[in-house]
């Protein structure tokens, strides 16, 4: 009789969820599946309260991109109210956003992703962590502790929180940026500049070159991907059209209001999550090559814009599209995207803190409760937001949906896991080395 | 010897653990002396054995045990028995972990009720809720309501500077709490004991201050009329920074570091601050849980009797 392994938890990711493979008499793998097994409820809790408040609660549903859920909402909520925000405004919220995923970014790749690769994907699961890093590379290791903490402090000291913040609000921003502020974050905005130059750097010579043979047959699985681009096609995180891209690389543009007509969320009895799905383009079925799923994320963003908005991203995008076409479908390669969509942030943030626009005074616009509907939809680092509220006439919420960023990935991550496990697993043979480099597929998705 | 420390993640966001991460330099201090056995964020330490054929959970011995987030399933409450077993020190960090948190605020609605409504939204195809996943306990439960807590560091999420100065008094063989002190006792902002006017406002405009002048020549936002809970809310969040975290953002406290203490009232006390400077409450809208956003577990927020 065959067996079942239980990876538990899935590690160096954002949530919690577990692997269970199943082995036929052959040792072959019949079947394999990752399940996230959490649930807190926030599309039923968040009813009965105040439409302004929601930007402060719906932050918690991640402590990795707090800021993302807090902007999608506060847009949402805008649209419930009838207010544009004026345009200083909409530049903090979108600095906030380039900035807050600065250290995010690093978070991912130096802490929870690079161990593997620096480390080695077979190492002792006692070292194979940052802790080993600091230990075997420390001027490495504290260069990237010191880049996460300066992210860390600069959103702080400007926005009083940088976990779970308050002060995007509905019609705008808390408080507008003085000039001393704003000399203080461009510095450090063009610190971190250097430091995502360097970081891709560093990949490209030292990390991807190293594991072609790993990249292009593990994990990889050919989908559609959704993302948000600006009016003109380019990458875009703040603000925007979404676009869904087919595996053959055609696409479609929408507006946020029209989301209902393109995705459908599909309901698995193993799994507390969803399963969005494309439901314009067919029948959701969890198989290889089902036309209906895609992917979100840095990568599902690389592959729907036409360009990418800063100079040294696009001269990245160009070589990456060069090497691997567009869609590139290799899963691994997300951490690569990761790091061109590190580099554009980094940029966007200096030219925005550059704009004389930014430290204007009016910086909101007065709101009043009102009925009605809105659809907030911003980019997260784990893919598409979107934030859909009805409020009565006091403002108070009487409907939620919520679709955020890492259950788009719920079933194309399920078809890489089954796919890796195929390609790794035979016989009977296999170690912690090799069930690791299942997991480092799931960790290219999160976060 | 370093001392041997866990951590596990429940009902929660992942937010207190980044602030973990954010301590940044003091972490990597502290490294020396500590050694992590168990902590899923950062270590690849796995339940059921490195290959995932063991069939009980198996945690690893620890002297401090670490865990944030409420109870909510039945896994989460086995995990934290077990946990309990292996560790000497329990550490409850952050609001969800100490008061239940944000997702407490589901205790308002039924199990069944919460579930049937989270399966049947506009986009989700018509199913019945999961049932093969570790089920939902009836409510979301404070992790002292399942097993005994030593180190409570509230906050949603505690301040870096908290979480060291906890392990810091844990490595000397000391407890620690943070002082039964109120966010407005660590707030500089200008105080006159009554209101510049007669309503509380929403957050539907900004406070009034000068951007170029420090949080200390600025008027009290409950003073200025806005909802800020900053006299019924536990200090802790400031840090060494000069202000309160989100006064420093110049809006008011909700109050995520819970009551001032254990068995405070916050609900009663903020109606008498209010009304102690001539404010009337009656413009708060969701006054319930507004003023349990973060303390739902401990039975402060339940269902409703239906009409
Ligand atoms: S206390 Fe706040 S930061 Fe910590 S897990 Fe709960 S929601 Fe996240
Ligand atoms: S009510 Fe708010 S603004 Fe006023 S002193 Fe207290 S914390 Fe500060
Ligand atoms: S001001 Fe209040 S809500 Fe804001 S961080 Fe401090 S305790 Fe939490």
């Amino acid at each position: 009789m065959g067996k079942t392994l239980t990876i538990q938890p899935v590690t160096r990711i954002e949530g919690h969820a577990k692997v269970l493979i199943e082995l036929d008499d052959n040792g072959n793998v019949a079947d394999a599946k990752m399940a996230i097994v959490a649930l807190r409820g926030f599309e039923q809790f968040c009813i009965g309260r105040a439409a302004d408040e929601m930007p402060r609660i719906v932050n918690r549903i991640c402590g990795i991109c707090p800021w993302s859920h807090h902007l999608a909402s506060n847009k949402a909520v805008d649209k419930v109210y009838g207010v544009t925000p004026p345009p200083a405004g909409e530049k903090l919220r979108r600095l906030m956003q380039h900035l807050s995923w600065i250290p995010d970014k690093i978070l991912h790749f130096y802490f929870l992703a690079a161990p593997d690769f620096i480390m080695g994907p077979d190492a002792d699961p006692s070292v194979r962590n940052v802790l080993g890093v600091l230990k075997s590379n420390p001027d490495l290791g504290m260069k990237v502790v010191k880049m996460r903490q300066l992210g860390s402090m600069l959103i702080e000291n400007f926005a009083g929180k940088v976990i779970h913040p308050a002060a995007g609000v509905p019609g705008g921003f808390s408080k507008p940026m003085t000039e001393a502020e704003r000399e203080e974050l461009l510095k450090g905005a063009e610190e971190l500049l250097e430091f995502a130059k360097f970081s891709i750097d560093l990949a490209k010579k030292d990390i991807f070159p190293k594991y072609m043979d790993l990249i292009e047959n593990v994990g990889v699985i050919k989908t559609g991907f959704i993302g948000t681009v600006s009016e003109d096609g380019s990458w875009e995180i703040y603000d925007g059209k979404l676009r869904m891209m087919k595996a053959d690389g055609s696409y479609e543009d929408f507006s946020y209001e029209q989301y209902t007509d393109y995705i459908a969320e599909h309901v698995e009895p193993w799994a507390y999550v969803k399963f969005p799905y494309a439901k314009r383009w067919g029948e959701f079925a969890l198989e290889f090559d089902n036309p209906t799923i895609y992917r979100s994320n840095c990568l599902a963003r690389i592959n729907v814009c036409d360009k990418m908005p800063t100079p040294l991203a696009q001269a990245e995008l160009e070589e990456f599209r060069e090497k691997f076409g567009r869609p590139c479908q290799y899963t691994i390669l997300y951490n690569y995207a990761r790091l061109i969509e590190l580099l554009c942030n980094a940029e966007s943030a200096v030219a925005l803190l550059k704009d004389p626009e930014i430290t204007d005074r009016n910086v909101r616009t007065k709101v009043e409760p009102q009925a009605g509907r809105g659809v907030g939809c911003v980019e997260s680092l784990q893919g598409t937001l979107i934030h859909d509220y009805e409020a009565d006439q006091n403002g108070l919420i009487t409907r939620v949906n919520l679709i955020v960023g890492s259950t788009h990935n719920a079933a194309p991550m399920n078809l890489s896991v089954k796919q890796a496990a195929q390609a790794l697993i035979q016989g009977g043979n296999y170690d912690q080395g090799l069930l690791n480099k299942i997991e480092i597929v799931i960790r290219a998705y999160n976060p | 010897m370093p001392v041997k420390v866990l951590e596990e993640w429940f009902n929660a966001c992942s937010g207190c653990e980044i602030s973990i991460l954010n301590m940044g330099d003091a972490l990597v201090e502290m490294l020396s002396e500590l050694e992590f056995v168990h902590i899923p964020v950062l270590m690849d330490h796995k339940y059921y054995g490195q290959t995932g054929e063991g069939s009980q959970v198996e945690i690893p011995e620890a002297d401090i045990a670490i865990v944030s987030g409420g109870i909510r399933n039945e896994e989460h409450k086995e995990l934290l028995e077990e946990i309990r077993k292996k560790c000497k020190t329990l550490i409850a960090l952050g609001s969800c972990a100490t008061n239940g948190g944000i997702p407490a605020l589901a205790n308002m609605w039924t199990k069944d009720e919460a579930l049937k409504n989270i399966y049947s939204t506009i986009t989700t195809d018509s199913a019945s809720p999961p049932d093969r996943v570790p089920a939902w306990l009836d409510r979301v439960f404070a992790v002292d309501e399942i097993v005994k807590v030593d180190i409570y560091i509230p906050g949603c999420p505690p301040h870096p500077k908290n979480i060291a100065d906890a392990l810091t008094a844990v490595l000397k063989g000391e407890s620690w709490s943070l002082p039964e002190r109120s966010v407005c006792d660590t707030c500089p902002t200008i105080r006159e004991k009554k209101a510049s006017s007669g309503t509380i406002k929403r957050s539907l405009e900004n406070a009034d201050f000068d951007p170029e002048k420090p949080i200390d020549q600025m008027r009290c936002l409950m003073e200025q009329g806005f909802i800020c809970l900053g006299p019924v809310t536990r200090a802790g969040c400031r840090g060494d920074s000069d202000a309160p975290r989100c006064i420093k953002a110049r809006i008011g406290c909700r109050g995520c570091f819970g009551p001032i203490r254990k068995g405070a009232r916050p609900m009663v006390d903020m109606m008498g601050a209010w009304s102690s400077i001539g404010l009337n409450a009656q413009a708060v809208p969701d006054r319930r849980a507004l003023l349990n956003r973060f303390i739902g577990a401990h039975n402060n927020l339940r269902p409703l009797p239906k009409r």
